[in-house]
């Protein structure tokens, strides 16, 4: 039932703020920040119980019957993975709500309520293991994140919304038609109808009928992703979106592809996603490389924040099509820490956005002197983001790398080469925005309490995924032991093969 | 004729009676309000014998009319659309001087030509209802006779229609010499590997023609826009729902069986059913009158209901009857929202009418937001249920590269509905404001389907 709570909180919330944004312009904040902190305590304590119901595939779950005459089910089921996807929403959650707390002065309360339900739907996706129902919470989260970024985003933001939109929704209605074609054909073979994941999974397909619908899949997840050629939506989305928006663009909906892949493409169609590796290395390395070298020829500082992302999320896709434990646990690593480090570089360019009013980096320079405690903490940032060791990105990109090092060398040193490139737009960006010569003589206000507290509680998040990330590496493990039996199934069918 | 038979009727003899009574009333005595009161008391009178005379059916009245569920079940979603029209009419035309009664007379009967139509078993039924509808549609498109654009669309609807309405009638000319009977249900199981194939393809080809004329599909779709944008918007919201729907069920009812029995029928629907989606999408793209968008964007529904109709598994039958009654809820709702923005000098129709409306009017915005996101088939709006079981019906009768279309096209015109939702969120403009009232009783309306769209 807690599972419930998780988005009817979210959901009521999202109302209650709508409503109440009449009286007071402080009320839907406080109200979205309650709601979000009693569904991280909710979560935490699955966490903290988790040790009992260990003999289960799913930690907990809920199950009601919807649409009876289609087989289709409100089921939610969480597990490892979904639980640590979930700490992460809730976590940035608050981080978007905070950092929000004096960008957004006009809407405050329609804006809360499109806060909540994107929050909302993201957990559907996270929680619900019956088809129908993921693709119903997917394509919800688009909405009210549209909404978002048309009415809260900067110049360009009516291009970058429906960009945004259109590319979800494409690749969503093809993932839609591959569900459909997976439930027809399981019916079938079954006579059974029914989208629940758990029957889905034994599902007999031709080996061209499962590529097709794997693909069908893939394609869906590699837009949120995003996989280099489907990328283009991002640069734009992010760099729009107000703050929250791309906190949330980059720390969660990223993520939902990530999670989609290890969830239903590898387990659903192993043996198509097999013979496909080969492609999706290559993607992933593309990906990697020329995020990063897109990130170093940027001048608008949220735009280089934004290429950082396709760089980061290759490393997702190549430790998730390498197929053995160290990579997929470095991908799971690299997700969660990718969601802070960016986020809070996007909090802090979202701060210094709304001090200087430019993104420009050439309009910036010398900010150290005048900011010292923002720039303190965009330099631990950037400097997380390009993998220096004790922090969390490192941790999982190193895993990425040694997975994959098992797989393919050639591709590993490519990949490397993209966490060198990763060190020149850091630098790049620091030299730039906050060394050097203060060209405008720039007057700016500190990090205030409410960012100082935001940046310390993602530093420690950071350095304790950095220094000791066993917590993490446990919680995930059981699911990926369920993950690895997938897996390995097909890999020694192919070894036997040939 | 038994007694029984005409109790079997009841909803028919309801509604031609309501065109009596209102067509009396205004010689009595004109009042807007009184006309638009009788019309939809009759109208209800008319839904209520609809479910009275369930019981019956199926029952067969004489060789022209059958009365069925099936029937009954268009029946009651063709009378409770047009009486959502008549209460929008009331509304709108509540603005306007001069004579207002004649519409609903026109309405009515515009209604009862749609009934014949669903349950007609006989071409001359068929036919019968096909004109008594047109014939008001003239009128109701061309009721204000001041405008130049509603005599344009109405003077356009009369050729076009006349026409299409020949080609009917030569083609059913053409099944009746190769079949000799003129029973629809000929057309049901008349095997095409036969001898008379000569007459009967034609002839079924010629009979397409003048159907997807009223269902306004490519390539027999060029009236739709400008009628859309010419008429009265309640009346143009009766174009789209009423009439299209009264002829897919007929459509669905005699030439599913068809395009199952020959690949060459099955073709042709293919080929209108892909290029309507294609073209009903792709112009809607450039278009800033929001009529001529809803217009377009019909071209494109009735592509997608062609989709479910070729797909004719036991699911299909299901999937149309449910994408008609959502769509015929998000369009009135459209209209409805139109109508109300509507002064008396001209219709609501350009995009700039609607910029910055959710921040004025945040209820009627929420409103057409969600009629426009339904529209689209974004989850939790009725479009998308009637969407998925679309999908899901072709998906069963593995048309893929029917449904791939339908799903790549629903995404172009998914761009079109967000550029009026970006108009209706943007900031406000400076301009005089001349909002109008939201009457109660559209209000009512209006409430009433946006809690059935979502």
């Amino acid at each position: 039932m807690v599972l419930i709570w998780l988005m009817v909180v979210l959901l009521v919330a999202g109302i209650l703020a709508w409503l109440t944004a009449r009286w007071s312009a402080q009320l839907p904040r406080w109200i979205s920040l309650v709601a979000i902190g009693l569904d991280l305590v909710l979560t935490a304590h699955i966490w903290a119980g988790r040790a009992s119901g260990a003999t289960n595939q799913w930690l907990d779950e809920v199950d009601w019957n919807w649409v009876p005459s289609f087989g289709i089910h409100f089921h939610l089921a969480i597990d490892g993975l979904s639980l640590l996807m979930l700490m992460l929403t809730f976590f940035l959650g608050i981080m978007a709500v905070l950092a929000s707390w004096t960008e957004i002065r006009e809407k405050i309360g329609f804006f809360h309520f499109n806060l909540m339900w994107v929050l909302a739907g993201i957990v559907g996706v996270f929680l619900a293991v019956d088809l129908f129902l993921f693709y119903f919470a997917w394509e919800l989260m688009l909405v009210p994140m549209y909404f978002l970024i048309v009415i809260w985003g900067h110049e360009r933001r009516v291009y970058a919304a429906v960009k945004f939109f259109l590319f979800t929704q494409c690749s969503g209605l093809l993932m839609l038609i591959a569900i459909l074609a997976l439930y027809f054909i399981h019916h079938q073979t079954t006579g059974a109808y029914t989208f629940e994941y758990s029957q889905l999974l034994g599902t007999q397909l031709s080996p061209g009928t499962e590529l097709w619908i794997m693909l069908g899949f893939f394609v869906a997840f590699a837009v949120k992703l995003p996989v280099v050629p489907l990328h283009t939506w991002l640069p734009d989305a992010h760099t729009e979106a107000p703050t929250a928006g791309s906190v949330i663009l980059a720390g969660l909906l990223l993520k939902t592809g990530g999670y989609g892949l290890l969830r239903f493409v590898i387990p659903l169609f192993p043996q198509a996603a097999h013979q496909f590796t080969p492609i999706a290395l290559v993607l992933a390395a593309v990906g990697i490389v020329y995020g990063a070298v897109m990130a170093f020829s940027q001048t608008d500082l949220k735009r280089l924040v934004a290429y950082t992302s396709v760089s980061h999320l290759g490393f997702v896709l190549l430790g998730i099509f390498s197929w053995n434990p160290l990579a997929l646990q470095g991908a799971v690593l690299t997700m969660i820490c990718h969601g802070l480090s960016t986020g809070a570089l996007f909090i802090l360019v979202g701060g210094l956005q709304e001090r200087m009013h430019t993104r420009d980096l050439g309009k910036m320079g010398g900010l150290w002197a005048v900011a010292p405690r923002l720039s303190g903490a965009a330099l631990f940032f950037s400097m997380a983001s390009l993998g220096l060791p004790g922090m969390g990105d490192f941790v999982g990109e190193f895993l990425v790398l040694l997975g994959s090092y098992k797989i393919s060398v050639p591709i590993t040193v490519v990949a490397s080469l993209g966490i060198l490139a990763s060190t020149f737009y850091a630098l790049r960006m620091m030299q730039r925005a906050f060394f050097g010569p203060s060209t405008n003589s720039w007057r700016l206000p500190d990090l205030t309490p409410r960012e100082g507290l935001m940046m310390t509680v993602m530093i420690l998040g950071l350095l304790w995924l950095g220094l000791y990330p066993q917590p993490v590496l446990n919680t995930f493990a059981p699911a990926m032991d369920n993950l690895q039996r997938e897996v390995q199934m097909p890999a020694a069918a192919l070894r036997t093969q040939p | 004729m038994t007694a029984t038979d005409t109790l079997a009727l009841l909803p028919l003899l309801l509604l031609a009676g309501t065109a009596v009574a209102v067509m009396l009333g205004i010689a009595v005595k004109r009042s807007h309000e009184l006309t638009a009161g009788l019309t939809l008391t009759g109208l209800a009178a008319s839904f209520l014998s609809v479910c009275a005379v369930a019981p019956l059916a199926p029952r067969q009245v004489t060789s022209l009319l059958l009365i069925d569920r099936y029937a009954l079940f268009y029946l009651g979603l063709i009378i409770a659309s047009a009486a959502a029209v008549a209460v929008l009419s009331y509304q709108y035309f509540a603005k306007h001087d001069g004579q207002r009664e004649e519409l609903y007379l026109l309405l009515v009967l515009a209604t009862l030509g749609c009934g014949v139509l669903v349950t007609s078993v006989h071409f001359a039924s068929f036919l019968l209802g096909l004109e008594v509808l047109s014939v008001s549609l003239y009128g109701m498109v061309a009721y204000f006779t001041g405008r130049g654009q509603a005599l344009e669309a109405g003077i356009k609807y009369l050729i076009l229609a006349s026409a299409s309405a020949a080609f009917l009638l030569f083609g059913l000319a053409l099944i009746y010499a190769g079949t000799g009977t003129m029973a629809l249900s000929s057309l049901r199981d008349l095997s095409l590997g036969s001898s008379s194939l000569a007459l009967l393809l034609p002839g079924i080809a010629l009979s397409i023609t003048g159907i997807g004329f009223k269902l306004g599909v490519v390539p027999f779709h060029l009236w739709t826009p400008d009628v859309y944008q010419g008429a009265p918007a309640p009346v143009s919201a009766f174009v789209a729902t009423t009439s299209k729907t009264a002829v897919v069920a007929l459509l669905l009812r005699y030439l599913a069986a068809e395009t199952q029995q020959s690949p060459a029928v099955f073709l042709l629907f293919s080929i209108i059913a892909v290029a309507s989606m294609f073209a009903g999408n792709l112009l809607a793209l450039r278009q800033n009158n929001v009529k001529r968008i809803l217009a377009y964007s019909s071209i494109a529904h009735f592509g997608y209901i062609l989709v479910a109709f070729l797909a004719a598994t036991a699911m299909a039958a299901g999937a149309v009857a449910f994408y008609l009654v959502a769509y015929t809820v998000t369009i009135l709702t459209a209209f409805g929202v139109i109508t109300v923005l509507s002064t008396s000098e001209a219709d609501a129709d350009d995009l700039e009418d609607y910029r910055g409306l959710f921040w004025q009017r945040p209820v009627l915005a929420s409103v057409f937001t969600a009629a426009l996101l339904s529209l689209a088939g974004i989850p939790a709006t009725m479009g998308f249920v009637g969407k998925f079981y679309v999908l899901a019906s072709g998906a069963d009768a593995s048309a893929w590269p029917l449904i791939i279309v339908l799903a790549l096209t629903s995404v172009i015109g998914l761009f079109y509905y967000l550029r009026v939702v970006v108009a209706l969120f943007s900031a406000v403009p400076e301009r005089p404001s001349s909002l109008q009232g939201l009457g109660w009783s559209s209000a009512f309306v209006l409430g009433g389907l946006a809690v059935l769209l979502i």
